[in-house]
């Protein structure tokens, strides 16, 4: 497989940078939810939130290197047996998908930093605070990142069910092109 | 000897003023010379502090008859603040204090009983996360007088102990941390 995309195929790159962030957004997702349920004397009630902004804010420089990526590097083109209604569906669709990441990480990385401490990623660097002070920031930010949090699951489980469509009722290389072929 | 001259001159000034014996005070919210402060123990090793920065209320006080006091005071459960984001987020959320529920916190006494010298019990009735119950503040009178800016200032310090399950607070911090001990410190301006 090469590295690149072409105008027919996705490229390693492409391929490896959307299966991890898949991976780490349900991921995160079910770390999330079961994290926040913890009693007081789980021995994972520190470590869990601590792998959970940490994992996050890595996903969010990988999220930066693959905007980085598709700008340089455009995807492939639509696949001909795709009407118009169809490609318009998937480009408003990949752009709720951008549109929810982001939203989700930005609001998360708003809940911890709110007090103006900084997020520890792994114990190895410290992702400093910038916006604070906003009245009962750590709330608000913390309501967006919940629902914001469930719409990206359940729409990212219909981009998957989509693809699943493609597959296997239009028989097409919707899915299989994920995997660059 | 002094503390009847002292009695005297209140009385007599009370008279001259032609005012009930009490004089009324609004907490100095203004100057903010006034704190809601909480302590409970972190898994018995350690106080972690906190506070309520927005909060109101008003007394009144009589030196010469302790025991006619009132007080009632009235906070916002949000403004809940422990200098932890996260954490405060945490106990304005339904494990603790369900702030978006049960917006404020008031305290209305019912009876002060003097215990000696400026001290009291104040017995009131606490309303915190929806439950109404009566409890006993142990209150201590700090001082009073003029300040320089042309008002007349009375300054009390209490302390009470609250079970937090007896609040329909659900969140289990462990053996050592079933109480929380709030210290309302207050200045209050004469009317």
């Amino acid at each position: 497989m090469q590295w690149r995309n072409t105008s027919a195929r996705y490229g390693l790159v492409s391929v490896v940078l959307h299966w991890l962030v898949a991976l780490a957004v349900f991921g995160l997702f079910a770390l999330g939810f079961w994290m926040v349920g913890l009693s007081y004397y789980d021995p994972w009630r520190q470590s869990a939130p601590d792998l959970h902004k940490s994992i996050g804010i890595l996903l969010f420089a990988v999220m930066l290197l693959r905007v980085l990526w598709r700008l340089l590097n455009p995807a492939p083109a639509a696949l001909s047996n795709h009407g118009p209604l169809t490609r318009l569906a998937s480009k408003l669709g990949h752009g709720v998908l951008y549109f929810g990441l982001f939203g989700v990480m930005i609001s998360g990385y708003l809940i911890s930093t709110a007090d103006g401490r900084g997020i520890e990623v792994f114990g190895l660097f410290s992702v400093p605070a910038t916006l604070t002070g906003i009245a009962q920031q750590e709330d608000i930010a913390g309501a967006i990142h919940e629902y914001l949090a469930w719409g990206l699951v359940i729409f990212a489980g219909l981009h998957g069910l989509a693809a699943l469509k493609h597959h296997f009722i239009d028989r097409d290389s919707t899915l299989l092109r994920m995997f660059g072929r | 000897m002094l503390k009847n001259a002292l009695a005297a001159l209140v009385l007599g000034s009370a008279l001259i003023g032609g005012q009930a014996t009490a004089a009324d005070y609004a907490i100095d919210k203004q100057g903010q010379h006034a704190f809601v402060n909480f302590k409970i123990s972190h898994l018995g090793y350690s106080w972690l502090y906190g506070t309520f920065k927005d909060f109101d209320g008003k007394f009144s006080f009589d030196a010469a008859n302790p025991e006619a006091s009132k007080v009632s005071v009235t906070l916002k459960t949000a403004s809940v603040d422990t200098n932890h984001a996260e954490r405060d987020k945490h106990i304005r959320s339904a494990d603790f204090l369900n702030a978006s529920k049960h917006a404020t916190a008031t305290f209305e006494s019912t009876s002060v009983k003097s215990t000696g010298e400026g001290t009291a019990d104040v017995t009131g009735n606490l309303t915190l996360n929806g439950v109404t119950k009566p409890v006993v503040i142990a209150a201590k009178f700090i001082g009073e007088g003029k300040d320089p800016w042309g008002g007349y200032r009375a300054g009390f310090e209490g302390t009470t102990t609250l079970t937090l399950k007896d609040f329909d607070i659900s969140m289990d911090l462990g053996p050592a941390s079933q109480t929380v001990e709030l210290i309302i410190s207050v200045e209050g301006v004469r009317q």
